[in-house]
């Protein structure tokens, strides 16, 4: 194999939802800072005022769990914990400090990515049951209130364990991994990043795991 | 507009409200044990307030409609009791009861979307509602509703307009028994809990003032011939403000908060120390031996 030849990583389809799926959450988050807290609420303002923003809101809400579900139908069989998942987990402190000589082999997905996934599935059909639930608070009868109470601190709850992740993975992207972000807009990656960030992945695709068995550690 | 001079408190807000004008508080009575259901007060409310007709609902009794709307403020509730002294007719006006520690207000994300007068007055401001219906979750009486129309929320605003030039409210103004009286809180208590002595020498011991603790007060006080049951009445026996709201609007907002600010520092703390992971396999800069 050509040293430096390109991969395709993400196809244009999953790019596509993945960015509808990043703005989205964006202004989600943005939005729902400002009606998390009055210090925050000039953002409300800047994104057109408290009541287009609340207008909008659930209807952006109702986007970003479209482009959940398409991700997870798409993804989800990548995103299994594998046997070496539990490997790369007992090594999360090397891949935390960059050690990355020390970090096992991961499939198309490392064990980190995988746990955002699942925390953004999880979170999002909590956002999502709940969001219903505060979108439709007029028609919650009396009787039900404690749906209502109930859905207010979920939400927040949801959203806060979302924004974690959110944090971390953007910061991963955009700031740790070099090539992430590109590969995100673009979709390719050299052979390099694969074997070095994703090798058993790159073994399956290029179907031949003897030729990148040189930093693949089964 | 609020009048800046008396606001007490103000929703969503990171300053302290600026009212420096203390008004003597005010509270509506309502003495349920000599309302005779004529809805008089509704009229009055429907017209003073000039709100649009709601179109009304055979509910098999004389009560105008099931519940408060946007467009109506003020509803005499006709519930029927029956013991061993036969059927008794329990009629109470449901309207918002300005508690002095409102759970609406406690729960509105939109900045001075929601008041409280010196005097006691809640009110909405509709220009500054942004519809979200937080105050529906956080009121125990439920009394705010929304408006699919305009998309915000509306209640009784004590009027707000008569009572800043020193009149009564409508309902008031319009209550042929004197069951609806108006004055300020201490004058209302002491007229309640006369009528309270009255309906107990009559033979009803049960005969009760309902003013929650619970959300502070409200500065609509109730006498009740059958104190001891508040929920015949359809009230609530202790209103308070919902757990799950104060325990989001308090440690869950801190807790939140300071994960959030923790989050990113903690990243930028990780960019300082460990930075960029190596390019294409090779060694990050700056990722050496001597780092650790």
């Amino acid at each position: 194999m050509t040293p430096g030849r390109l991969i395709v990583r993400y196809a244009f389809s999953e790019r596509l939802v993945h960015a509808v799926a990043a703005l989205s959450y964006l202004y989600l988050l943005l939005t729902g800072l400002a009606f998390w807290t009055p210090a925050l609420y000039w953002v409300a303002v800047v994104l057109g005022g408290g009541y287009l923003s609340r207008l909008l809101h659930p209807w952006v809400g109702l986007l970003f769990a479209g482009a959940l579900v398409w991700m997870f139908v798409a993804w989800r069989s990548d995103m299994r914990t594998t046997m070496e998942d539990r490997a790369w987990r007992k090594a999360l402190r090397h891949y935390i400090r960059n050690e990355d000589a020390e970090v096992p082999p991961a499939w198309r997905f490392n064990y980190g990515q995988k746990l955002l996934f699942w925390l953004m599935v999880f979170g999002g059909v909590a956002l999502l049951l709940s969001g219903l639930v505060l979108w439709f608070v007029a028609s919650i009868p009396w009787e039900l209130r404690v749906l209502r109470y109930t859905a207010t601190v979920v939400h927040a709850v949801a959203a806060l364990a979302t924004i974690g992740g959110f944090i971390i993975h953007v910061y991963m992207g955009t700031a740790v991994v070099p090539g992430g972000l590109d590969a995100v807009i673009h979709g390719e990656v050299t052979e390099e990043w694969a074997r070095h960030h994703h090798p058993l992945w790159l073994a399956q695709i290029t179907g031949d795991s003897s030729k990148s068995s040189g930093s693949v550690r089964l | 507009m609020p009048r800046t001079l008396e606001l007490l408190r103000v929703s969503a807000t990171t300053a302290p409200a600026p009212g420096i004008r203390t008004l003597p508080t005010i509270t509506k009575l309502v003495d349920t044990s000599t309302c005779i259901g004529c809805k008089a007060c509704e009229v009055a409310c429907q017209e003073w307030n000039d709100l649009p007709p709601e179109t009304t609902v055979q509910m098999g009794t004389y009560q105008t409609l099931p519940d408060l709307t946007p467009n109506y403020w003020n509803l005499i509730k006709f519930n029927e009791h029956e013991d061993e002294d036969g059927l008794h007719w329990l009629m109470r006006k449901d309207q918002c009861m300005h508690c002095a520690d409102p759970g609406c207000l406690a729960a509105c994300p939109a900045p001075g979307a929601i008041v409280q007068y010196t005097n006691g007055i809640v009110d909405f401001q509709q220009d500054q509602c942004i519809g979200c219906g937080y105050c529906m979750t956080g009121c125990p009486f439920n009394v705010p509703k929304f408006s699919p129309k305009t998309k915000r929320v509306y209640k009784c605003t004590m009027c707000v307009d008569r009572v800043s030039v020193g009149l009564q409210p409508a309902c008031v103004k319009a209550c042929p028994t004197s069951c609806l009286q108006f004055g300020t809180k201490e004058q209302m208590l002491q007229v309640a809990n006369t009528r309270v002595e009255q309906l107990k020498a009559n033979g009803f011991m049960q005969a009760a003032v309902y003013d929650p603790p619970g959300v502070g007060g409200t500065s609509v006080v109730t006498v009740l011939t059958y104190g001891d049951k508040p929920e015949l009445y359809g009230l609530p026996r202790d209103p308070t403000i919902p757990a799950m709201v104060r325990l989001w609007k308090g440690p869950l907002k801190w807790l939140g908060n300071l994960a959030m600010i923790g989050g990113l520092l903690g990243v930028f703390a990780h960019y300082m120390r460990f930075g960029r992971k190596g390019r294409d396999g090779e060694p990050a800069p700056g990722n050496g031996a001597g780092e650790r």
